[in-house]
């Protein structure tokens, strides 16, 4: 069965339909990335995923026992709150220190578990958050645009990182992003979402779509041209193109 | 016996400072003080019902402070702006409260000792009330210390980990209400707010960790309580503002001992 599924879901916010008929499916070892504009109800089709909002209609399945890893967009840490990224990765499960430390260095932060969160940067924190769900034997990673406050090198090697994370623990992944050419390339599927499913499939058949066109096409061009010219390159290398950000600035100038 | 009455006194104000500092912790990160205050002040809607349906003063301000507790924890989620509600709250219940006692015929009851308690009154059985609300205050929020934690952290990863931060709400708004009926003769309803703020505000800059915050904010809400208690008998001043004077003044002193433990 799938990990999670979505049949007709739909919820009502403020007294304004943000979803309807929203069917959705991910399997074991996909990587399926959510494309839509503001307000297209991204953020809140995950936090219904997750169990943090009850749909109005349809329903959502689980599979049993499901391990989510999520990765929200920000954490809502006060600053009175003092908190290690150590003792961080041990909620709500407390795990032992050389878990901890062999989980950070496995996200590049060696020797991290003793830093105040408030210290970290946001790219550090992301990577924190990923150590949490991968240590928790995670099934699926949720990202909730998860490189939202990082540069374009640190954007790279994020999505460099959650490849890396899929291969070796074979998780699924479920990223909201707005980094549409480094996603495309990344991504086994791709859904555009507006209110409802406008369209989804493979990132260069759902990239042709009217749908994403009428979307995307003029708005972000620059976006669009930067993600043909990944995907171009991708020919000639497709593994190391896959997450390679290299050719997007490139891209960018012609 | 001189002894005796202090030592009752000593106890109560260990009990209610050993319950309230855990607590207050999370009134401090969640940035609930006016939740706090609303539910503290509920008391003397309590005291006005005790009086009118002849029940326990403890009895009347639990319930009257359990419902004041889930009422606004309820309120300020659908809310857009939960502060101000809070305030109205908070302030509202205090004035209603004074107004209802007034007219209920306050003969009964001694409105100062419910503002700023009467700790050097407690009775054994009051202390048998007092340590047995504290120990179900400290057990709820040690039994749920990870989960209150990280749905404090994140209501999100708490629903991915399968928390309710719903349920993790009520479970402190329920210890907050317990909290008041048994501070309410320590401190009185309208210092109950310091002790579970300041001693948790003390710690902070001496913690790197949520449970060293705790630990310590503990130890400070104790030594508030043994110092403000000393110095009430020496210099006979009202007990529970001296308690929670101490408690501002080890306020004070970690604040600066942080800045200088930072630059050193």
């Amino acid at each position: 069965m799938s990990l999670i599924e979505a049949r007709g879901v739909g919820i009502d916010l403020g007294g304004r339909p943000v979803l309807r008929d929203v069917d959705f499916a991910i399997e074991r070892g996909e990587i399926v990335t959510i494309v839509g504009p503001n307000g297209s109800g991204k953020t809140t089709f995950l936090r219904i995923l997750i169990g943090a909002l009850r749909p109005d209609r349809g329903r959502v399945i689980r599979a049993p026992a499901l391990r989510i890893g999520h990765v929200p967009q920000r954490l809502a840490i006060d600053p009175t709150l003092p908190i290690t990224a150590g003792r961080m990765i041990g909620l709500p499960r407390r795990r032992p220190a050389p878990q901890i430390a062999a989980a950070l260095e496995r996200v590049g932060l060696p020797g991290f578990a003793g830093r105040p969160l408030a210290d970290l940067s946001g790219g550090q924190l992301q990577r924190v958050l990923l150590a949490r769900a991968i240590l928790g034997g995670a099934d699926i990673l949720i990202l909730d645009e998860p490189t939202q406050s990082l540069d374009q090198p640190a954007t790279a090697a994020f999505y460099l990182l959650v490849e890396e994370l899929r291969r070796d623990t074979g998780c699924a992944v479920l990223m909201v992003s707005h980094d549409l050419h480094v996603v495309m390339g990344a991504s086994d599927r791709v859904i555009c979402l507006n209110g409802h499913v406008c369209c989804q499939g493979t990132p260069v058949a759902v990239s042709a779509a009217p749908e994403y066109r009428a979307l995307f096409g003029t708005g972000t061009r620059g976006a669009f041209a930067l993600y043909r010219h990944a995907h171009d390159h991708r020919h000639d290398g497709p593994q190391a193109g896959a997450a390679d950000p290299a050719p997007a600035p490139a891209g960018g100038e012609g | 016996m001189l002894a005796d009455f202090l030592l009752r006194a000593g106890l109560a104000g260990l009990g209610v400072a050993l319950a309230a500092a855990p607590l207050g912790c999370f009134v401090v990160w969640r940035r609930m003080a006016y939740f706090g205050d609303a539910t503290a002040h509920a008391a003397l809607l309590g005291a006005a019902l005790a009086l009118v349906l002849d029940i326990s003063l403890t009895l009347g301000v639990l319930v009257m402070a359990l419902a004041m507790a889930a009422a606004v924890t309820g309120l300020a989620r659908r809310l857009l702006a939960p502060d101000s509600v809070l305030g109205v709250a908070a302030h509202g219940a205090l004035a209603l409260g004074l107004v209802l006692l007034a007219l209920t015929g306050r003969a009964g009851v001694d409105v100062e000792a419910l503002l700023f308690g009467d700790v050097l009154a407690v009775g054994w059985s009051d202390l048998l009330v007092i340590w047995a609300g504290a120990a179900a205050i400290l057990g709820l929020v040690l039994w749920r210390w990870s989960r209150l934690l990280c749905a404090t952290v994140s209501s999100e990863i708490a629903c991915a980990e399968g928390i309710d931060p719903a349920r993790e709400r009520l479970a402190l708004a329920v210890a907050a209400g317990v909290l008041v009926a048994v501070a309410i003769k320590v401190v009185g309803a309208l210092l109950v707010t310091a002790m579970l703020v300041i001693p948790a505000a003390a710690a902070r800059p001496l913690a790197r960790t949520p449970e060293a915050m705790a630990l310590a904010a503990a130890l400070i809400a104790a030594g508030s309580v043994g110092a403000g208690l000393g110095a009430s008998v020496a210099l006979d001043l009202p007990p529970g503002p001296a308690m929670v004077t101490a408690a501002a003044a080890a306020f004070a002193a970690g604040a600066l001992a942080g800045r200088l433990w930072r630059r050193g």
